[in-house]
C-alpha cells in the first residue's frame, strides 16, 4: 500500500513545485516588464521628479558592456564568418552551386548569426556581471542605502545599464556583421576564384538594408532582455556569496534562453 | 553621559517636540508576527537606543521607520508625516531629512570614500563640484576620516567604514539620524570613539538619533532613553537608569547577558542563518 501513496505524494509534490515555479516565473516576468516601464518613465520624467538620469553612468556602462566587448566579439565573429563559409561551400558543392554561397552567408550573418552570437556573448559577459553586481549590492545593503538616501535604485542602476545595452548591442552587431562578412570573404574569395572586390559586390547585392535592420533591431531587444534578466535575477538573491554565484549562473542561462526564444518569435513575426 | 547632563536633557526633552511617533505597529513575515503592537515617541534632539536580543525585532523596527519594510498595521510618523501615506516620489524627497548609517556601512564598493559621501549631494543638489568637495571634506573631518577621502571602501578598516557611513549619512544635515548597530564588531576603543562621535553629532548638529544596538556598553553611553524590545513587543521605554533598575526579569536577563533566546524551529533557524530576512 505504501507504493501508491508515495507515487501519489510524488505527483502532488511535482504539481506543487510546478505551480510554484509558474507563479515565480509570472512574478519575475511582471517585475521585468515593470523595470522596462520604469526605465521609460525615468528617462522622460526623471528631471521633473528631481531624479535626473545622468549621462556619465550611461557612458560608463556603454564602455564596459560595449567597447570592452569589441575584441572578443570581433574574434568570434571572424570565426563564425569563416565557419559559415566553410559549411556553406561544403553543402552547396553537392549541387555544384558553390557560387551561391555568398548569398547564404551574407543573409545568414546579417539576419541571424551576428545578432545571436553578439547577444549570447553580451549575456555571458555583461548580463552576468550585472546580476552579480546587483546581488552583491542587495546583500551588502547598498540598495537599501540608495533608497534611504532618496535615490531610486531603478533610476540609478537600471536605467543607465538598459540604455547602454539597448544602444551598444546593436552597435556591436553592426561591427560583428562587418567582421563576420570579412572573415567569410577571406575564405570564399580564393575558394570560388573571385576577387575580394567581386565578393564585396556580390555581398552588397545579396543583402538589403532591411536584412541588416532585421538583425540590428532585434539586437536592441536582446540588449533590453539581457539587462532585465540580469536585474531580475540579481535582485532575487538570497544568502551570501553562494547566493551571488547562484543568481549569476542563472542569469547566463536565463539570458541566453530569453535571447534564443525571442529570436525565434521575432523571426517568425518578421519573415512570415 | 553624566548624571547631571542626563537630568538636564531629560527635563528639556519632556517639553520637546515629538519627531518620531509609532503607534500600534504590527508586522508579519509570512505567518510569523515580528512586531506586535509597538508604540513609541521620540523627541527632537534625543538619542533613543532600541535594544534587544537576537530576533527581538529591533532591526525590523528600524527598517520600518525608514520605510524599507511595509507594515501590516499601525502608523509611523516622521516629523509629523505618516511615512506609508507618502508616494515614492514624496518619500524620496523626504529622505533628504533622514540619514541612515547601516550596520555594514553599505558603502558603494566602486566609489571612493569621498564619492560615497558626496553621492547624496550630487543626486539632490545643484552645487558645483568644488563646493561639494569642500562639504565632503568637512564631514570627513567631523568623523575624523579626512585622510581616507581618496581611498576605496575595500581599503578601510571596520571602524573607518562605520565612520565613512556616518559621514555619508550626515552630509545633507538630516534632522533624523538612524544608526543600525553603530559599534557592532568593533574593538572597545574604536566602539567608544564612535559612540562619542554620535554624541558630538547630536550636540553639534541638533539631530535626533535612533540607534539600534545589542551592545549594552554602547547603549548606556549614548542613550537618553532606551526602548527594550523582546519578541516584537516593547518591554520598557525609559532612561538609562530606569532600564538599569527595571524589575522586569527579561530586561534583567538581557542586562546580565543571560537573555533567553527565542526558541526557533529548525527551518526558521536556517532561514535566518542564511540571511533570507534581516532581523534584529
Amino acid at each position: 500500500m505504501a507504493a501508491p501513496d508515495s507515487k501519489q505524494g510524488g505527483a502532488v509534490d511535482f504539481f506543487e513545485e510546478a505551480g510554484r515555479g509558474t507563479v515565480r516565473g509570472v512574478e519575475q516576468f511582471g517585475y521585468g516588464a515593470t523595470l522596462v516601464w520604469q526605465t521609460i518613465y525615468w528617462v522622460f520624467m526623471g528631471r521633473f521628479r528631481q531624479q535626473r538620469v545622468r549621462a556619465a553612468p550611461i557612458f560608463a556602462e556603454a564602455m564596459e558592456a560595449g567597447i570592452r566587448a569589441i575584441p572578443i566579439i570581433a574574434i568570434l565573429s571572424m570565426t563564425i564568418g569563416i565557419m559559415l563559409a566553410l559549411q556553406g561551400i561544403h553543402a552547396l558543392k553537392a549541387f555544384g552551386a558553390e557560387q551561391q554561397v555568398v548569398l547564404g552567408v551574407a543573409l545568414g550573418i546579417t539576419r541571424e548569426f551576428a545578432p545571436l552570437i553578439t547577444g549570447i556573448l553580451v549575456a555571458g559577459r555583461s548580463g552576468s556581471a550585472l546580476a552579480a553586481r546587483l546581488a552583491t549590492m542587495t546583500i551588502s545593503q547598498e540598495i537599501d542605502a540608495l533608497r534611504s538616501m532618496g535615490i531610486d535604485p531603478v533610476r540609478f542602476l537600471v536605467v543607465p545599464a538598459m540604455l547602454a545595452m539597448a544602444v551598444m548591442v546593436p552597435v556591436l552587431v553592426v561591427m560583428a556583421d562587418f567582421v563576420a562578412l570579412l572573415g567569410a570573404g577571406l575564405y570564399i574569395a580564393p575558394e570560388i576564384n573571385i576577387t575580394m572586390a567581386a565578393y564585396i559586390d556580390q555581398t552588397l547585392a545579396a543583402i538589403s538594408v532591411d536584412d541588416v535592420m532585421h538583425g540590428v533591431s532585434k539586437s536592441a531587444i536582446f540588449g533590453v532582455l539581457i539587462t532585465v534578466v540580469g536585474i531580475v535575477d540579481g535582485s532575487s538573491v538570497t544568502g551570501g556569496a553562494e547566493g551571488v554565484g547562484r543568481v549569476t549562473t542563472a542569469s547566463v542561462v536565463h539570458g541566453i534562453s530569453a535571447i534564443v526564444l525571442t529570436d525565434m518569435v521575432f523571426v517568425f513575426a518578421a519573415t512570415r | 553621559m553624566s548624571e547631571a547632563a542626563a537630568t538636564t536633557t531629560a527635563a528639556s526633552e519632556s517639553d520637546a517636540e515629538i519627531v518620531i511617533e509609532v503607534r500600534d505597529l504590527v508586522t508579519h513575515y509570512g505567518d510569523r508576527k515580528i512586531l506586535d503592537g509597538v508604540s513609541m515617541d521620540i523627541r527632537r534632539g534625543e538619542i533613543m537606543v532600541i535594544m534587544g536580543g537576537s530576533g527581538s525585532g529591533k532591526s525590523t523596527l528600524l527598517r520600518h521607520l525608514i520605510r524599507l519594510e511595509r507594515k501590516t498595521s499601525g502608523t509611523i510618523k516622521l516629523l509629523g508625516r505618516e511615512v506609508d501615506d507618502m508616494s515614492d516620489h514624496e518619500f524620496y524627497a523626504f529622505c533628504r531629512k533622514l540619514g541612515v548609517a547601516f550596520q555594514g556601512g553599505a558603502l558603494f564598493s566602486s566609489m571612493s570614500v569621498g564619492d560615497n559621501v558626496m553621492l547624496p549631494l550630487r543626486e539632490h543638489t545643484n552645487l558645483d563640484r568644488t563646493t561639494m568637495e569642500i562639504m565632503v571634506r568637512l564631514k570627513l573631518q567631523v568623523v575624523d576620516l579626512a585622510i581616507a577621502e581618496k581611498l576605496m571602501p575595500a581599503e578601510l578598516s571596520g571602524g573607518m567604514i562605520k565612520r565613512a557611513a556616518l559621514a555619508r549619512s550626515i552630509i545633507m544635515d538630516p534632522a533624523l539620524l538612524f544608526c543600525d548597530e553603530p559599534s557592532a564588531g568593533l574593538d572597545p576603543v574604536v566602539s567608544s570613539a564612535l559612540d562619542e562621535l554620535i554624541l558630538q553629532l547630536r550636540d553639534a548638529m541638533g539631530m535626533t538619533v535612533v540607534a539600534v544596538t545589542h551592545e549594552l556598553d554602547s547603549a548606556f553611553r549614548i542613550a537618553d532613553r532606551i526602548t527594550v524590545l523582546d519578541r516584537g513587543k516593547i518591554l520598557e521605554i525609559g532612561t538609562v537608569d530606569e532600564v538599569r533598575n527595571s524589575k522586569n526579569d527579561r530586561i534583567q536577563a538581557l542586562l546580565t547577558r543571560r537573555f533567553e533566546e527565542e526558541e526557533l524551529d529548525a527551518e526558521e533557524y536556517i532561514r535566518r542563518l542564511v540571511g533570507e530576512k534581516q532581523d534584529g
